[in-house]
């Protein structure tokens, strides 16, 4: 059965089931949700990025009409821990292959000594509408000593620095180095080396939707259901148990419709710890929705990291050794760990060969909004700082930058490729499968051909137009474990029901699970019933992070059905009196093989295999037809891109228009390839927003420059290309389907893949972006300056 | 508190008559009083598009409007769209495209979009994208949106119900 | 980001809002197209005591031919304008530059004298109306009075009305038949407020520039005319040599803003640009 027939559901475009009830309004976000007696929450938040906590006033603010309960973070310190530490997880295979020292500051619920960045939340309102709740927020008088703000990750680091969390006396929270080789013999004894210093700025996930959270306490059965618009309900029902001090059996996690993750919905929140806490406290169920400027200020903000790197090549242009020491600018909380720095730390070698290579990285607090995985999660930080590289490389040689790629590129011939450091699961990478090579060749192909563009720019440029190319090349681990969970059970109708870990935001899950469903049961696609981002659904889950879902659900749903499918053919074998090994699945039924009509439906089977009396299951066999399984993938698949931008860089204006924008790209096989498109689509324009337009800003006092949209700029309909796509199928050999991640990858090329085109196309004045976002006045400085 | 304003006005073809604050916003009026929660709020100032509903027959954002002046309105919601179980062009042409991922956008989307079709039956793709940039989407980079938008046209148009709003 | 509370009241005469004006001055705020004070009402940036709701007046919404003018009343939808055959038989400008104001679903309840009054530095409208030398009239307790666009913009969001008094009404003087225009813009994103923008109007005679009007807005604290910049062309011909020392008379006249947005030197150098490009396309 893992065989997958070409005339199954799996590898078509169908239209999604999830449309229906979005595109009639009948969708629910928890936004949406409106229980009896519902109270609304409004959060106090700090004006100042650092600062110790005098004193917090509520007494106006409880005399507001409709407040019915608030609350300051030192009181509630008192009642609850703070935010468990379980959201830093090191597996000991990679603990002890890592040079790592990583201090977990534990956030509490509501800041009670310091507040540490803008928007940190120190007080919380209930109030009968949120309304109310936003006009006694007003109320509250929060007295705050002010200390000097840590805005600058590498000033941070000096001993004048003032430090966020005093007990460990410095604000370097995370230490680690990756290596192998000898890059300090191999950069000295390099025939040319290179030195740059990389930034890749602060910008953020910007869901549609802001995050909110909905809590309900039943006093009879001493129960509680949290609705968190969030990517991990699993992970929520764990915290809120150790928070609640409740068994994770009296708690139910949902998340209903959820308007876009992107990684920033990917952990849990204190709010939502907070939130349930007070609906049990105050006896109500309690909703907070969070506002956009609230968004701004406390959902996490991502990237923002400097890279000093520094390259040996040879004069073929052979990358030789590549060393980089690199500062994550992590804000003022480190949800997740060692994740994202750890992501780029074994992302910046991507499809390239090369012997020697040591990167230290440095996770440093700052007073800004905590820094957590964004659609990429490291990558696009690693993939700048190396794609940057091949192009220094290029330049100095005179060669083109295509070249230098595929003179680095790890050939087709030697996949399965050891890279020789470990993944953050603790295995050893091994790069599964494809042709990066290949990939660029297609790329350029795509772009209208390396040559016909060159003539195309230098035609151009005599007349004062600036057209570049710019690449962009990488690799992707996908598909992480730990885990993912299945229950897949044999409905007594004959429909298929599958409850799994997973927790989408829009991926479409509903309508390819079912795909994949009915290709295992030989169904049809409306015969599936999905129960996902509900924890009463299946026990243990993981969630959707990562762009691990259709790699690691699918695998779970195929660990569940084989035993499950055995179990099914016993019982139809026993009512149709034959071997169990003549049977077959087929159109809802399972028949003899050849035998036409010979068969038996699952609905049959299903009422067949149930407990009780005149049960048709043979002797001994346990009764009910479902299978819970837990699929532990063996390590990541790898998936890889090429990204080629064809831009014009106005020179007076400073704007870069992007002519076209080609990906190539591989996520094995293709569940739903419409649905795969879509996904790519909108990973790209997330980095190119992210390349020109998007940026969280700070100021030198730690204040954020971005309250609205007018400042944080989302690319809309026309600041946008239209994108086009070209697909490889190399499937992979490490699941059931073959299947590869394709959630982040598309985010992770645009950036550098915009700052190599601008360079190109400005390569006569020799001018270097090696900072994002590249905003027209920038270019516009930088022709100033190459002129001058 | 300031003394509630009784609110008459017609939504999706119903009728409905309401109290609120003077400052309650016609989004949250919608949603909270009327319980029309398929409109959705994504900024409060105007940006996003999210909330955008067809008032008297053209695109307006709700999040920039108080309720009280929805008074004697005639209001189409994205729940209002289909008609007889049947989607409208523009859903069915976003359903059929998979114009949509989360969802959320997309009231706004479908409202913007209808509006536009009425005033311009035969838009290229750069029209198209100017129009949709007044609703931000996170999840499609827009490419579907623009083809089931092209897609919507076409439609309408062979079907003779675009354009006749046209120059309103 | 609710608003919050205030008082709500709807006039459905001028002369009522006036009085109402005259009751409560500094508490009341003026809601026209509310595409900018909801938002500033939601960020409670802007917390009037009361509303005072314009939209219930039918007699301020209408576009009017009146001999060499075009009257159109201050709560005229920006979308109305966008579609109205007399604005883009005779103000041709006008349609191009409401065109970037925000997007249609804005343009559907945003009005010509609410964007005026409002004065924002980047908006469009008040920088055509400049351009084109129009007047707005206002009421207030003593009556009605005119006031020419050149005096009405002072500062960032300040006009010269009086707190007690309401525009309703702006007139547009017509195009010359032929009068070649332009209206260029720079903003980092579709349909946002402008970094810069320069709006051209040329009246040519038998190759010589007759008349020139150019105005820029967004890249100064409020949008102005630029005589300097007009002052280079009239009599010449409009040629590359002639474009380019206007768009540097435009550059060297403006008070640039420096913010995050945009430094003053760019803000300067985007004026030159985008005044020459302007030129440029109006004489093509």
């Amino acid at each position: 059965m893992s065989e997958v027939k070409n005339d199954g559901f799996v590898g078509r475009s169908i239209p999604r089931k999830e449309d229906q009830r979005l595109l009639t309004g009948k969708g629910q976000f928890v936004a949406d949700l409106k229980l009896p007696g519902m109270l609304h929450a409004a959060f106090v938040r700090s004006q100042v990025a650092h600062a110790r906590i005098k004193s917090i006033d509520l007494s106006r603010a409880l005399k507001a009409p409709g407040v019915v309960y608030a609350i300051a973070g030192p009181e509630l310190a008192q009642m609850l821990p703070p935010v468990p530490d379980t959201q830093l997880s090191l597996p000991r295979k990679w603990t002890t292959r890592v040079q790592h020292k990583f201090q977990n500051p534990q956030q509490p619920l509501l800041s009670h000594d310091k507040v540490r960045h803008v928007g940190e939340a120190v007080a919380v309102i209930l109030a009968e509408t949120r309304y109310q709740a936003e006009d006694a927020a007003e109320l509250v008088e929060v007295d705050l000593e002010p200390l000097p703000a840590v805005v600058d990750p590498i000033a941070g680091l000096t001993p004048e620095s003032a430090v966020l969390h005093e007990q460990y006396g410095t604000n370097l929270i995370g230490d680690f180095v990756v290596e192998k080789g000898d890059v300090k013999k191999a950069l000295a004894a390099a025939p040319r080396r290179i030195k740059r210093r990389f930034h890749h700025h602060r910008y953020a996930g910007i869901p549609m939707e802001c995050r909110g959270v909905v809590g309900s306490h039943d006093p009879r059965t001493d129960t509680m259901t949290i609705w968190s618009a969030c990517q991990v309900v699993h992970w929520l029902k764990r915290e809120a148990s150790t928070v609640l001090n409740m068994p994770e059996a009296r708690i139910r996690c949902v998340a209903l419709d959820v308007g876009g993750g992107f990684g920033t919905k990917g952990h849990v929140y204190p709010e939502d710890l907070v939130i349930p806490f007070l609906a049990r406290a105050v006896g109500r169920p309690v909703k907070w929705i969070e506002d956009r400027f609230e968004h701004f200020i406390s959902a996490c903000h991502s990237r923002d990291q400097i890279h000093d790197v520094e390259a040996g090549f040879d004069d073929d242009g052979r990358l030789i050794a590549f060393s980089d020491n690199f500062y994550v600018d992590c804000g003022a909380w480190n949800p997740i760990g060692s994740g994202i720095a750890y992501n780029t730390a074994v992302h910046l070698p991507g499809p390239y060969k090369f012997d020697h290579f040591f990167v230290r990285s440095r996770i440093v607090s700052t007073n800004k909004v905590a820094n957590a995985p964004y659609r990429g999660a490291g990558r696009p930080e690693a993939t700048f700082a190396m794609e940057r590289i091949m192009d220094m490389i290029a330049a100095e040689l005179g060669l083109d930058p295509a070249e230098v790629r595929l003179r680095n590129m790890i050939p087709a011939a030697e996949m399965p490729y050891h890279l020789g450091i470990p993944y953050r699961d603790g295995e050893m990478i091994v790069y599964d499968s494809g042709d990066y090579p290949e990939s660029l060749r297609l790329a350029l192909e795509a772009i209208g051909g390396l040559d016909a563009f060159r003539k195309k720019q230098r035609a151009a440029r005599a007349k004062g137009r600036y057209l570049g190319l710019g690449l962009g090349c990488y690799t992707e681990g996908t598909g992480v474990g730990p885990f993912e969970s299945a229950t897949v059970r044999i409905d007594p109708t004959g429909k298929i029901y599958v409850a799994g870990g997973s927790c989408p935001q829009g991926q479409g899950m509903e309508t390819i699970f079912s795909q994949i469903v009915a290709d295992v049961w030989k169904v049809e696609p409306k015969d599936v019933v999905m129960s996902l981002a509900d924890t009463s659904g299946v026990a243990m889950g993981f969630g959707t992070i990562a762009s691990r879902s259709t790699v690691t659900l699918s695998g779970a749903i195929h660990q569940a059905s084989e035993p499950l499918r055995q179990k099914v053919f016993s019982i139809a074998a026993n009512m149709l009196e034959c071997s169990a090994g003549d049977l077959e699945l087929r159109n809802g039924a399972v028949g003899v093989v050849g035998v036409p009509g010979n068969e038996v439906t699952l609905s049959t089977i299903a009422k067949a295999a149930r407990p009780g009396w005149d049960s048709a299951r043979p002797q001994g066999m346990a009764a009910g037809l479902e299978e819970t399984a837990y699929y532990e993938p063996p390590t990541v698949t790898w998936a890889y891109a090429a990204h080629a931008a064809l831009v014009e860089v106005d020179p007076d204006l400073g704007r870069v228009s992007i002519d076209k924008y080609v990906i190539v790209h591989d996520c094995g096989t293709v569940i739903n390839p419409m649905l795969v498109d879509g996904q790519i689509h909108g990973g790209a324009v997330q980095g190119l927003g992210g390349a020109l337009l998007e940026e969280m800003s700070y100021d030198a006092d730690g204040q954020i420059l971005v309250g609205s949209f007018m400042d944080y700029l989302v690319p809309g309909a026309s600041d946008m290309p239209h994108l086009d796509l070209v697909h490889m199928h190399h499937p992979s050999p490490l699941n059931p389907f073959g299947v590869k991640g394709v959630g982040e990858g598309s985010a992770i090329a645009p950036p550098v893949a915009i700052a190599n085109a601008v360079c190109d196309a400005l390569s006569h004045l020799k001018l270097e972006f090696n900072e994002t976002p590249i905003k027209p006045e920038k270019v516009v400085r930088a022709i100033w300056n190459a002129r001058r | 508190m300031t003394k509630l304003v009784d609110i008459r006005l017609t939504v999706n073809g119903r009728e409905y008559q309401g109290q609120c604050e003077p400052r309650t916003l016609l989004a949250d009026f919608l949603r909270d009083h009327l319980d029309l929660t398929g409109t959705h709020v994504g900024c409060e100032h105007g940006v996003c598009g999210a909330c955008t509903v067809l008032f008297n027959g053209e695109a307006a954002r709700s999040c920039l409007m108080l309720a009280v002046q929805a008074e004697g309105a005639k209001i189409t919601t994205i729940e209002g769209l289909a008609q007889g179980g049947q989607f409208h062009p523009v859903q069915k042409a976003f359903h059929e495209n998979h114009a949509l991922q989360c969802g959320f956008c997309t009231p706004g989307m479908l409202a913007a979009t209808i509006d536009f079709l009425n005033t311009n039956a035969s838009p290229n793709e750069e029209e198209v994208r100017e129009a949709l940039s007044a609703v931000l989407c996170r999840c499609t980079g827009y490419q579907n949106i623009v083809k089931a938008v092209l897609a919507a046209a076409a439609e309408m148009r062979a079907a003779g119900n675009a354009g006749a709003q046209a120059h309103v | 980001m609710k608003p919050a509370a205030f008082d709500y009241q709807a006039p459905t005469t001028v002369e009522e809002v006036v009085a109402l004006l005259g009751r409560h001055g500094g508490e009341a705020r003026l809601l026209a197209g509310g595409q900018t004070l909801v938002p500033m009402m939601n960020f409670r940036l802007a917390t009037p005591a009361i509303v005072v709701d314009l939209n219930r007046i039918p007699e301020l919404a209408y576009i009017k031919n009146d001999n060499d003018v075009v009257r159109i009343g201050a709560m005229t939808r920006q979308r109305a304008v966008e579609f109205s055959d007399i604005v883009a038989r005779d103000l041709p400008v006008l349609q191009a530059a409401i065109r970037m104001v925000g997007h249609l679903p804005t343009r559907s309840r945003g009005t010509i004298g609410g964007s005026i009054a409002n004065a924002d530095a980047a908006a469009e409208i008040p920088m055509v109306l400049q351009a084109l030398g129009g007047e707005v009239s206002v009421r207030g307790p003593s009556g009605e009075r005119r006031i020419a666009a050149a005096d009405l913009i002072e500062d960032a969001m300040i006009t010269s009305l009086a707190e007690d008094e309401v525009l309703t009404e702006v007139r547009f003087p017509k195009m010359a038949p032929g009068a070649r225009f332009a209206v260029e813009e720079f903003s980092r994103r579709h349909g946002d407020f402008a970094i810069a923008a320069v709006t051209v109007v040329l009246e040519m005679d038998k190759g010589v520039c007759a008349s020139a009007r150019i105005a820029a807005a967004g890249v100064s604290a409020c949008s102005r005319r630029i005589a300097a910049a007009e002052d280079v062309l009239r009599g010449r011909a409009v040629d590359p040599d002639s474009i380019a020392a206007a768009a540097a008379a435009a550059a060297d006249a403006i008070e640039p803003l420096d913010d995050r947005n945009a430094s003053a030197d760019y803000r300067r150098h985007l004026t030159r640009i985008l005044t020459g490009r302007a030129l440029q396309r109006a004489a093509a």
